[in-house]
């Protein structure tokens, strides 16, 4: 898919244009400048912009938009570009605005807890800066060391803690948003609410599609008193499930509940030799935060919950450094996935909890199908299920067929009554699957909501939303969960 | 049978499309004080009729109800299932539907530490202005698939859809809940609420009214318990009944027949000085009722509520002829406007409930 301009092809009045307002480093044209924006976190997915630029001011935004409008010139936003969706994946036409040099944060209130923020900075940033005032900013996507505020808020971001504190919409109070025309919004407030629809809301998760995110107004929380974990381990992966289900029946919220499937087990511990139990078929973390007093009556429950759950194997943390080693397991996931296959594929999809059971079995019947290992990191506590297809892309056609097998796992989610994106977002790599998930009137509206702020069409063009017509030529079925006929019959 | 009335509302919909026939989109009317009026020539379409709650696992922490069930029968079954819905919605009457709760997007006293009715709100089917059924969200937590065309819809009274069925997340009941009073002036109050929102405590309500602050505490025994000591203040009995009071306006302080002002502001703002106001604070300071003459300048009220970062509503109009809702700058108001043309190309979904110009 990659796409190179010679340089008869180049903009040049566009980039002349461009420097009466940016210095000369911040408008980048050369094919090796280009070369690193070239791809975000998605990396299978790749294309040269025609331009990039790095603007360091809400001023400087706004002349690059209103120029690119003039010119009918798309514009990309780009934050730190970890997303996992193709979310900031260039357009060959068109501008990629870098917001990475906007990365101050403006003001931290400890009264009020809130913090003031540019959208380039990083999101444990926030936490660093604010943690001397006993405060944090809650969502803590496993990416938090390198992902940006802005991604953040255009992606919807969650993280482990987000089932007891909430995903990024949860989290924010206020932003500043430019349009396509190079128009300020100021959306939501100090306040808890605004006058007039939810337009927080509807910005959160957009995806650079509605308009460019120059200023976020956080919330902040009390940093937990104490916290502390239970590791169970299953030898029964309907079981495990059943357990998060108990939890939750015995009226916990836990701080975070996160499993990993047996695959998943096998590649940590040959990673990291944590001494997981080789033999279980899943192993849950259960957190508990808050009051000493709270977490010890909490985990107290938690353990006995496991226990009567059938739980072959219980440990909880005895003090930080212990708690720090259970999860570690957890979070080296991904690099772990890394050394046993030369590339992976992590898929994004939630489910009801219910259906954790089918719809891993589901996977694992595809994964033979495919004859492609499949590793299952899950956040239990919502039902957001990570599969990570292991497949090397140097094998021809193992990628299409990875693509095609995690295809086939997204409508598997939809039918148990899902989605096809939990927080990675749609982006260029689901948008196929946005024709399953919704009836072509649902699209429609969303092309209009999209038109209400970009009528041309400028941000992010052919991300997140399919045309009516690409569904067509797809010809694939819009399901609505447990509408469809025969509901009963497998269908994986 | 119930897709029968889906699709009678539907005929209903494209018919006043068709004719310009504006609707007044009706559930338990219990709400039908707040916002402007519906317009004269509006023909009400009941909702009602649709209810039931038609799937409630207590383990998913998820519930979906049709629009037209009472509020009462969805918070009797979740208690049952020791579970709640967190935003604590007010009802203003015993009608009170579900439908009415999420498009007038009102939330209680638990707001400022649980979340709003927007943060529960998980998935929606609506009918738009042009009779089309349609879904958004869903019943998972997470679902980032498409805008977030559920929450928008939270507030938006009725304007951009009749709500048809709604997916909120459910939280469990706290094990104890135990009110406080503490005797303290509008200032100390307020410093005295964000300072401890800034504590790792279980504080889920605070209200200040005649010189005293009460603050709810809810949670594990042992740490209500620890919260108490810390907090110091008397223990008051009464606790359940004062906060159904405040969250019902039911309480002295709104019983005065005089315009009732909402005043949603950053938290820190000092206590407001408007002459001939009464105050009744909440959500840690970010929410300051006021009552007031029915001369009192409207302009000043909108301006100091601008100031502290935030808008002011005119909640309880009696009879006062100004507009609701706090202006929106040109540029939001051009977008609401844009929304609402592409929900409600005819403009016949309760318009004019929010703002006279759609
Ligand atoms: C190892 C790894 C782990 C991850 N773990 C998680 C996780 O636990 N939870 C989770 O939710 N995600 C996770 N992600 C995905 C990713 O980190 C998030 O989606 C993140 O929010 C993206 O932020 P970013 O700054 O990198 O955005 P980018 O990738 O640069 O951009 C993402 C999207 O946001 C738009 N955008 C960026 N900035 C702006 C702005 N200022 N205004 C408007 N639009 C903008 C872009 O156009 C694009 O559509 C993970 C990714 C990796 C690589």
């Amino acid at each position: 898919m990659t796409c190179n301009f010679s340089a008869s092809n180049m903009p040049i009045d566009l980039i002349k244009q461009l420097r009466t307002f940016l210095p000369q480093e911040s408008v980048l044209h050369e094919t090796e400048d280009l070369r690193p924006y070239e791809c975000d976190g998605l990396s299978a997915y790749r294309q040269t912009p025609m331009i990039v630029v790095l603007p360091q001011t809400e001023s400087q935004i706004a002349q690059i938009l209103q120029l690119c409008h003039a010119t009918q010139t798309p514009v990309v936003a780009r934050g730190a570009g970890t997303g996992l969706s193709g979310g900031a994946l260039p357009h060959a036409k068109g501008v990629l605005m870098s917001l990475a040099k906007l990365n101050q944060i403006l003001e931290i209130d400890p009264l009020t807890r809130t913090a003031r923020v540019q959208p380039g900075v990083r999101n444990l940033a926030i936490s660093d800066a604010t943690r001397p005032y006993g405060l944090y900013y809650a969502p803590d996507p496993s990416s938090q060391i390198a992902c940006s505020i802005g991604g953040n808020v255009a992606e919807n971001s969650g993280g482990v803690h987000c089932l007891k504190y909430g995903l990024t919409v949860h989290n924010i109070l206020k932003l500043r948003v430019l349009t396509i025309d190079g128009e300020s919004l100021e959306i939501g407030g100090d306040s808890l609410d605004s006058p007039g629809f939810d337009l927080l809301a509807l910005m959160t998760g957009s995806e650079g599609m509605l308009g460019i995110v120059t200023e976020i107004t956080v919330k902040l929380i009390p940093v937990p008193e104490k916290a502390q974990l239970v590791m169970a381990t299953f030898e029964d992966i309907q079981k495990a499930g059943q357990a998060v289900a108990n939890v939750i029946a015995a009226g916990i919220i836990p701080a975070g509940m996160e499993m990993m499937d047996k695959i998943t087990i096998h590649a940590v511990e040959a990673f990291l030799h944590a001494g997981y139990d080789l033999n279980a078929e899943a192993i849950l973390l259960c957190e508990s935060d808050g009051t000493a007093e709270e977490v010890a009556d909490e985990i107290e429950r938690m353990h006995s919950i496991m226990k009567s759950s059938g739980a072959t194997r219980i440990t909880t943390s005895q003090n930080e450094a212990e708690r720090l080693r259970l999860w570690a397991g957890r979070k080296a996931a991904f690099p772990a996935a890394g050394r046993v296959s030369p590339d992976y594929y992590c898929m994004d999809g939630t489910i009801p909890r219910k259906h954790l059971a089918n719809v891993l079995k589901g996977i694992e019947t595809l994964s033979q199908e495919y004859g492609l290992r499949c590793m299952n990191v899950f956040h239990a506590g919502d039902g957001n299920l990570h599969p990570l297809i292991l497949y090397d892309a140097n094998t021809p056609g193992e990628l299409e067929k990875t693509e095609e097998f995690g295809g086939k796992i997204l409508e598997m989610c939809i039918h148990a009554g899902g989605t096809i994106t939990g927080e990675h977002g749609v982006g260029m790599e689901k948008i196929n699957q946005m024709c399953t998930q919704f009836a072509p009137n649902e699209l429609t509206l969303f092309h209009s909501v999209k038109a209400a702020f970009d009528p041309q069409g400028l941000l992010n063009p052919g991300k997140a939303v399919p045309t009516l017509h690409r569904c067509a030529e797809l010809g694939a079925m819009h399901v609505h969960s447990g509408s469809e006929k025969f509901p009963d019959l497998p269908r994986f | 049978m119930q897709q029968v009335i889906i699709d009678q509302f539907s005929a209903t919909v494209r018919a006043a499309a068709e004719n310009s026939q504006p609707l007044h989109i009706r559930g338990g009317g219990s709400k039908s004080f707040y916002g402007h009026p519906p317009s004269e020539h509006a023909k009400i379409l009941d909702v009602s009729p649709y209810q039931g709650i038609t799937e409630y696992e207590p383990t998913e922490l998820v519930i979906t109800a049709r629009a037209g069930t009472p509020l009462a029968e969805i918070e009797s079954l979740l208690r049952q299932n020791s579970q709640m819905l967190a935003f604590e919605p007010p009802y203003f009457s015993e009608t009170a539907t579900l439908g009415g709760c999420v498009a007038a997007g009102l939330s209680g006293p638990r707001r400022a530490s649980a979340g709003a009715v927007r943060d529960f709100v998980l998935g929606v089917r609506i009918l738009d202005g042009t009779g089309h059924d349609l879904h958004f969200g869903g019943q998972v937590m997470k679902n980032v698939a498409g805008y977030d065309v559920s929450r928008l819809m939270v507030g938006a009274m009725g304007t951009l859809g009749i709500l048809l069925e709604v997916s909120l997340k459910v939280l469990p009941l706290p094990t104890v809940e135990q009110t406080i009073c503490l005797e303290m002036g509008e200032t100390e109050a307020i410093e005295y609420m964000n300072r401890w929102a800034g504590k790792p405590l279980s504080v889920s309500a605070t209200c200040h009214v005649n010189e005293r602050l009460y603050m709810r505490l809810s949670g594990a025994e042992s740490a209500v318990r620890a919260a108490h000591t810390q907090l110091g203040g008397e223990a008051y009995p009464a606790g359940d009944a004062f906060w159904k009071s405040v969250r019902e306006h039911s309480h002295d302080f709104f019983k005065p027949p005089v315009p009732l002002w909402r005043l949603s502001v950053k938290s820190t703002t000092p206590p407001l000085s408007l002459s001939q106001t009464k105050q009744l604070i909440e959500w840690n300071g970010a929410l300051r009722w006021l009552t007031c003459p029915k001369e009192s300048p409207v302009d000043t009220i909108r301006q100091a509520a601008q100031k502290a970062g935030g808008h002011a509503t005119l909640f309880r109009r009696h009879n006062c002829a100004i507009p609701v809702f706090q202006e929106l700058s040109p540029a939001l108001a051009g977008i609401h406007q844009r929304l609402k043309q592409k929900f409600d190309p005819a403009g016949i979904l309760n318009p004019g409930r929010l703002y006279p110009e759609f």
